[in-house]
């Protein structure tokens, strides 16, 4: 993340220390009541949390209702790669019924809407956002994303401190498309916690946008930040080879938590959390950005028996699309990020596509307030550099790198990211091209539900922080 | 030896790249002028000695050149006017060393001064000339006080002399930083600023001499006489004042500063919640370089800012750039002012017409920065800064096929285009990449 994200992160590193404690304490008495009740047999604990099977914190997400509806004619991006001229899209019940061409017979539905000069594509997906952790406005009390005390945090959960009265969510919806993202927690601490995949609807909680079946992820950061954060400390890391002995080690003792039995172990929250990464069931995303660092964290991964699902950032991940193909992680990109530290020197515009001519596979992301809302945009830059030195990268890719792409990469590619039958509704429609600066979203749905429409003011979510101050409900 | 051409629609086959001072003209172009009209078709752009003498729609007009570019049809624009930018300054932000931007040690603020500092074979000159910016308003950043130091208008070409025009502006910073720094509130900002000008006015015919006690703040000396002398340009009004403010109420105090110092030249840099108190600065006359996209409340002095502020602005005729500072690298220009564009098909939404939003990253700026007519435009007399794009410039995506400034066509690569061409395959069969050069 930007430099100025983390001076505001080790402001409030102070801040959220008593509210994490105050969390912890209260979940576990409530779950202590509920087993306290229950307990029937004698050799059963009096009291017991409950388990990460049992999932604390669910999702309260269902979603909104909507209409069954047709949109025809329009060129649709399928997500998948695919581009279909003078297409349809048929939707209902939260979900995608069809997608079909001009020469397959659309069905017969009463709510019709006109995609002529139109473009839909699925719902767009950004893998690394700290909307909610970093939230606007940014003030240091806000400042919840980086738990900057320890080197290792694999304790803390973002979804903790995910404020869902950030303005920047309606934004990501209204301007970008947004309809699912990843929040991470920062990129201070080499084990920065759990991440948390969201529906980008508008809540009260931040349960009520958990994204339902999702997978947990799990924020790693290598290179300069946890060493420059703890080495500035004077305590380790304050080194690259530091910040692999302290990754090493921690999995290590991971491990060895890992293979005794329930019953012989301490809960430990931290080490569940690891426990899970090494069971595959908690997807690591390493914020990594030199190629020869990227290459020594997968071979660390191989040691301790992890797999890494992605590499964020990666501006260097070009220069080793061979072994990022053959190791099956993906690259998080963004499209122009260069030289603002060290360790981004070398970004070059043609990441993206010389990844994509390698068969390695690619994600654009935005981990920015600003650029969540222009990601399609982020997307046609990146595309447009390949063209230039004549890599044939179809516009459908394009659009896969922020839909079916970052999907994967979340675990969540059987249920969004593609406008497949049977998937989530979640789509958008655009009032020109996506991969022209040009066009916006018109509408966009979220499992059928129309939870924007530029045509109609009242279908444009306003956070309660935005009420009654200047341009309330403004287009924005 | 110069030949007679006529202009049409016919081969031009003479494409050549024009040596120092060589006159040229660039036909077959979608010209786009700059100065807020639409693009024209079948245009042609005429240069002789360094200076464009013709630009426009050029069907059947005959003239006398060294040679003739065939632009096939491509855009062809004046350069990008980049405002206000750190261009030339660092090489990589987060490296202390490399980095001239910000000297919060320094016992110096408002005397800072970039024109011996910036550096033209810095990489992010490079890539943003590659990138169609051929002058910039570049500056150092408000660090130790609210004052940032006094800024320079450069060029982005390779003849290693930058500076076009030294100390062209001071800037300050009215917002919240500046509260910050000048020890916690605005009330104290307002005081430190009118007190730094009145020392000013004082040294006014004294060069040199301090009038009045210096300004100092424990040992952090907040404006020394140096500072005071170099703000006498700027109560004289022979130096603009760039001053940085976002929110409606702030605006209002920085139009109101002219009553008090009457001889003022003031641009308002931010301006996020400009288009609240729009006719208020339309009436005052005060440019703004405005952020382009923001639009969330990031701070509690931006809360109504909306993408539609530089649009609404416009509306009430404003004269606003998009300000270089307000995206992740100046290159992004381009992509700002489509997105105005875009905006032009939202309801409820203002945007600007292409050409408007083209001007708002070339002659308005220029004009700004005091240069209008000169650079930032495509008409006769301008200095030759002319750009060939491969697209739309304002798509996302459009690069430059080819940069002249001052008449003289410039080199594109840089860093990342070596890279580029070193990893455009991964084959190592032979010799390590090293060697691939």
């Amino acid at each position: 993340m930007s430099l100025s994200g983390f001076a505001r992160a080790r402001i409030g590193a102070l801040t959220v220390l008593s509210g994490a404690l105050a969390l912890a304490a209260c979940s576990t008495t409530g779950s202590a009541n509920t087993a306290n009740e229950t307990a029937i047999e004698d050799e059963e604990p009096q009291f017991a949390a409950l388990t990460e099977a049992e999932g604390p914190f669910p999702s309260t997400y269902s979603r909104y209702p909507g209409t069954e509806t047709l949109i025809i004619p329009a060129t649709v991006y399928d997500g998948a790669g695919g581009k279909i001229e003078n297409g349809w899209v048929h939707f209902r019940d939260g979900e995608i019924v069809a997608v079909g061409g001009p020469t397959s017979a659309p069905p017969d539905v009463a709510n019709i809407i006109d995609g002529a000069g139109k473009f839909v594509t699925p719902g767009i997906i950004d893998i690394h956002s700290h909307l909610g952790d970093y939230p606007s406005p940014g003030v240091a009390a806000h400042a919840d994303g980086n738990e900057a005390t320890s080197p290792t945090t694999p304790d803390v959960w973002a979804e903790h401190s995910v404020w869902p009265q950030d303005p920047g969510f309606s934004r990501a919806m209204a301007n970008g498309g947004i309809t699912s993202l990843q929040i991470l927690p920062g990129s201070a601490n080499l084990m920065g916690g759990r991440t948390v995949t969201l529906k980008n609807v508008p809540s009260r909680t931040v349960q009520g946008m958990k994204f339902p079946g999702a997978p947990y992820g799990f924020k790693m950061a290598c290179g300069e930040n946890p060493k420059r954060v703890y080495g500035g400390r004077g305590r380790k890391p304050s080194t690259r080879m530091g910040n692999f002995a302290v990754n090493r080690q921690t999995w290590y003792d991971a491990i060895d938590y890992a293979n005794k039995d329930e019953a012989d172990r301490k809960r430990d929250l931290a080490k569940e959390t690891l426990a899970g990464v090494l069971a595959g069931d908690i997807l690591v995303h390493n914020h990594c950005y030199r190629a020869d660092e990227m290459a020594l964290v997968m071979d660390m991964a191989k040691e301790v028996g992890y797999k890494v699902t992605a590499f964020h950032h990666a501006v260097e991940a070009y220069k080793i699309g061979d072994l990022l193909r053959e190791n099956d992680v993906c690259s998080a990109i963004w499209a122009d990020w260069y030289g603002f530290k060290m360790e981004a020197y070398d970004g070059i515009l043609e990441n993206a596509a010389l990844l994509q001519k390698e068969g390695a596979c690619v994600v654009i992301h935005s981990d920015s307030q600003n650029d969540i809302q222009r990601l399609n945009q982020e997307a046609a830059k990146a595309r447009k550099a390949g063209l230039r030195m004549g890599l044939d990268i179809s516009e459908g890719t394009a659009i896969q790198w922020i839909t079916l792409n970052a999907a994967k990469a979340m675990g969540i590619a059987d249920m969004t990211g593609s406008l497949e039958p049977g998937k989530m509704a979640d789509l958008v429609l655009w009032n020109g091209d996506p991969l022209s600066v040009y066009s916006r979203p018109e509408k966009v749905w979220i499992d059928g539900a129309l939870m924007f429409d530029a045509m109609d003011r009242k279908r444009r979510p306003v956070s309660d922080f935005e009420l009654g101050q200047p341009g309330e409900g403004d287009v924005k | 030896m110069k030949a007679l051409f006529t202009l049409a629609a016919s081969a031009l086959a003479l494409a050549a790249a024009p040596a120092s001072g060589q006159d040229f003209v660039i036909a077959n172009a979608t010209v786009a002028t700059g100065d807020g009209s639409e693009p024209v078709e079948n245009g042609a752009v005429i240069v002789e000695g360094g200076r464009v003498i013709f630009a426009g729609s050029a069907e059947g007009r005959s003239f006398a050149t060294d040679l003739v570019i065939d632009a096939k049809g491509a855009f062809v624009t004046p350069g990008i006017f980049a405002t206000v930018t750190t261009l030339g300054l660092v090489d990589v932000n987060a490296v202390r060393d490399s980095n001239d931007t910000r000297a919060g040690g320094s016992p110096f603020s408002a005397a800072l001064d970039t024109a011996p500092v910036v550096n033209p074979n810095a990489q992010n000159i490079l890539i943003h000339r590659a990138a169609g910016i051929t002058r910039a308003a570049t500056s150092t950043m408000p660090s130790g006080s609210i004052f940032a130091g006094q800024g320079s208008i450069i060029d982005l070409d390779s003849d290693g002399t930058p500076i076009m025009q030294a100390r062209a502006f001071q800037m300050v910073d009215l917002g919240e930083g500046g509260a910050a720094r000048a020890g916690g509130s605005r009330a104290s900002t307002y005081t430190l600023f009118r007190a730094a000008l009145r020392e000013a006015q004082a040294l006014i015919g004294a060069r040199g001499t301090p009038q009045t006690t210096e300004i100092a703040k424990g040992e952090e000396v907040m404006l020394s006489r140096f500072d005071a002398e170099a703000l006498v340009p700027v109560v004289r009004g022979r130096q603009k004042l760039y001053v940085a403010v976002e929110r409606a109420a702030d605006i209002r105090s920085v139009i109101a500063l002219k009553r008090e110092f009457t001889q003022l030249d003031l641009v308002i840099v931010g301006a996020s919640e400009g288009w609240l108190v729009a006719s208020a600065i339309a009436a005052s006359g005060i440019p703004v370089i405005a952020d382009g996209l923001d639009d969330l409340p990031s701070g509690f002095d931006q809360l109504a800012a909306t993408q539609s502020n530089i649009g609404r602005m416009a509306k009430a005729g404003v004269k606003v750039a998009i300000n270089a500072a307000s995206m992740e690298n100046p290159r992004r220009l381009q992509q700002h002012a489509g997105n105005l564009v875009a905006l032009t098909k939202v309801p409820g939404a203002d945007g600007l017409s292409w050409g408007q939003a083209f001007a708002a990253i070339s002659s308005v700026p220029a004009e700004i920065s005091g240069l209008g007519g000169r650079v930032g435009v495509l008409a006769p007399g301008a200095i030759g800064d002319i750009v060939i794009w491969d697209g739309d410039p304002l798509e996302v995506g459009s690069v430059p096929t080819r940069v002249f400034i001052g008449g003289v066509e410039q080199p594109l690569g840089n860093h990342q285009s070596r890279l580029k061409d070193r990893y455009r395959d991964l084959d190592e069969s032979d010799l390590p990449k090293a060697y691939d050069w």
